[in-house]
C-alpha cells in the first residue's frame, strides 16, 4: 500500500507540472476545459502499456472493494441475534435483495442464487458510489471492463444453469423456439432469440450501467468544471453564473447518488429475469 | 493544468491504442476480474454465511418464542378446563352430599320420633302399671290392717267386744267405703 501511495504522489507530481501547486490550481482556472473520454483514461500508477496496467479508476476500484469487504466483514464479525443500528442498516441492504428483488422475480427457488444477487447488488453500489465521493469522484463501473465481466458472470450463470436444469438442446429450444407461435413465425423470431439471448442481455447489462456511469461523471465534471471557469475566470455578470453550474451540480451529485443505487438495483433485477427465464419451464 | 496534462497523456495514449469506451483495455479487465471475484468469493463464502446465521438463529429465536408462548396458552387452557370440570364435579359432589344429610337427617329425626314415641307410651304404662300394683298393694295392705286398727279402736271407744265376726266385718266394709268414696271425691 505503501508503494501504492507513493506511486499516486509521483504520478501527481508528475502531472501537476512546475509552476502551480495543486492548491493554487484548485482556487484559480486557466480557462474551461470541457470533460472529456480521456477522464476515463488516466495515466497509469504503475505498468503502464502492459496487461498490469494499474490507473487511478484501478484504485479507487480497490478502495471500493477494500471498502466493501471490510464493512460486511466487520458486521458479520461483530453480528448479534439482536441487531444494533448498523447491523439493522446492513440488513436492510441484504431484505431489499431478498425482497424487492429475489423474491418477487424468483420466488423459493430464487434463495440458491440469493448470495450471489447480494453480492452484486452490494459491489454495484459501492463501485457506482464512488462517482460522488470527494476524493474518488469517478465511478468504477463508468471503465467498461468491470460492467462487462459482471455482466459476463450473469450470462455464464444463467446459460449454465438452463443448459444444467434442461439440458443443452432443451434449453436451445426453450429459449430459440418458443412455443405457441404459428411455425414461420420461427424464421422472424428464433434469429431475434438468439440475438437476446446470446448477445443483447449480457451487453446491454453492461453497456447500460456503464453508459450511465460514464454519463454522470461527465455531468458532474461540466458542471464543476464550468463553476470553477465562471467563478474564477469570468467577469461581472457571467461571475454569476457559477451560482448556478453550483446549483446544477449539486443537484446532479444527489442524482447520482439515485442513479447509482437504481443502477444497481436494474443490474441486479435484470441478472434476477434472466436466471429465472433460463430455468422456467415454458416461455 | 492537471486536465490539460491528462488530455496530452491521454491524446498520447490514445495515440498508441485507440480509446474507446465500449471495447475493455485489458488491463481495466483484468483489475475487474481480480477484484469483483475476490468480492463474490469473499461475500458468498464467508461474509454471507456468516450474517445468514446471525439471521436463522434470530428466526429461530422468534419461532421458539412464538412456540413456547402457543404452547403455555395451550397448557393453560387445558388446565382451566380441567379446574372447570372439577370444580363442577365438586359442586355436583356437595349438592349431592348436602341431599344426602338432608334426607339421613329427616330420616334420623323420624326415626328418633318414633323411638321417643314409643318409649314415652311404654315408661308411661309401665308406671301406670306400677302405680296400679302398689295402690292395690295398699290397699290390700290398708284393708286388713286399717280394719282391725279401727275395730280396736272403736271397741275401745264404745268399750263394747264386737266379738261377732260377721257383724265385724260388715262394719268394716261399711267404713271402708265410705272411706273409698271419700277419697274418690277428693281425688
Amino acid at each position: 500500500m505503501g508503494n501504492l501511495l507513493a506511486a499516486v504522489v509521483s504520478a501527481e507530481a508528475a502531472d501537476s507540472g512546475e509552476s502551480k501547486s495543486y492548491i493554487q490550481q484548485m482556487f484559480s482556472s486557466d480557462g474551461f476545459h470541457a470533460p472529456s473520454i480521456a477522464e476515463f483514461f488516466p495515466p497509469a500508477i504503475f505498468g503502464d502499456g502492459t496487461i498490469y496496467e494499474f490507473n487511478r479508476i484501478m484504485l479507487i476500484r480497490v478502495i471500493a472493494a477494500v471498502a466493501l469487504i471490510t464493512i460486511f466483514w466487520i458486521v458479520a464479525a461483530r453480528a448479534k441475534v439482536v441487531p444494533g443500528r448498523f447491523q439493522g442498516a446492513i440488513e436492510f441492504m441484504l431484505d431489499f435483495v431478498k425482497d424487492q428483488i429475489v423474491e418477487p422475480v424468483m420466488g423459493h427457488e430464487g434463495k440458491r442464487f440469493l448470495p450471489f444477487l447480494t453480492t452484486l447488488f452490494l459491489a454495484i453500489v459501492f463501485f457506482n458510489i464512488t462517482g460522488v465521493i470527494p476524493f474518488l469522484n469517478i465511478a468504477s463501473t463508468s471503465l467498461i471492463g468491470l460492467p462487462l465481466f459482471m455482466a459476463f458472470w450473469v450470462y455464464l450463470l444463467y446459460l449454465g444453469q438452463g443448459v444444467k436444469k434442461h439440458g443443452l438442446g432443451g434449453y436451445l429450444k426453450n429459449s430459440l423456439f418458443p412455443p405457441g407461435v404459428p411455425k414461420p413465425i420461427y424464421i422472424l423470431l428464433t434469429p431475434i432469440e438468439f440475438l437476446q439471448v446470446f448477445i443483447l442481455r449480457p451487453a446491454t447489462l453492461a453497456l447500460r450501467l456503464a453508459a450511465n456511469m460514464i454519463a454522470g461523471h461527465l455531468l458532474l465534471v461540466l458542471c464543476f468544471a464550468a463553476t470553477q471557469y465562471f467563478f474564477f475566470a469570468a467577469a461581472g455578470a457571467m461571475k454569476a453564473m457559477s451560482a448556478v453550474t453550483f446549483a446544477a451540480g449539486f443537484g446532479f451529485v444527489l442524482f447520482e447518488i439515485f442513479v447509482a443505487l437504481l443502477q444497481a438495483y436494474v443490474f441486479t433485477m435484470l441478472s434476477a429475469v434472466y436466471l429465472n427465464m433460463a430455468l422456467e419451464e415454458e416461455h | 493544468m492537471i486536465a490539460q496534462t491528462l488530455l496530452a497523456a491521454a491524446e498520447e495514449h490514445g495515440a498508441e491504442t485507440t480509446q474507446n469506451i465500449i471495447l475493455p483495455e485489458p488491463y481495466d479487465l483484468l483489475w475487474s476480474i481480480v477484484i469483483f471475484t475476490i468480492i463474490v468469493v469473499v461475500f458468498v463464502k464467508k461474509i454471507l454465511p456468516t450474517l445468514q446465521k446471525v439471521l436463522d438463529e434470530r428466526a429461530e429465536l422468534i419461532q421458539g418464542g412464538i412456540e413456547k408462548a402457543e404452547k403455555a396458552q395451550a397448557e393453560a387452557a387445558a388446565a382451566l378446563e380441567e379446574y372447570t370440570a372439577q370444580l363442577t364435579e365438586a359442586r355436583a359432589e356437595a349438592a349431592r352430599i348436602r341431599e344426602d344429610a338432608r334426607v339421613e337427617a329427616a330420616q334420623i329425626l323420624a326415626e328418633a320420633r318414633r323411638r321417643a314415641g314409643t318409649d314415652s307410651e311404654r315408661i308411661v304404662e309401665t308406671a301406670q302399671r306400677q302405680i296400679e300394683a302398689e295402690r292395690h298393694q295398699a290397699v290390700v295392705s290398708l284393708r286388713s290392717e286399717v280394719g282391725s286398727l279401727a275395730t280396736e279402736l272403736a271397741s275401745r271407744i264404745v268399750g263394747e267386744s264386737l266379738a261377732d265376726d260377721a257383724r265385724q266385718q260388715r262394719v268394716i266394709d261399711s267404713f271402708l267405703d265410705d272411706l273409698e268414696s271419700t277419697v274418690k271425691a277428693k281425688g
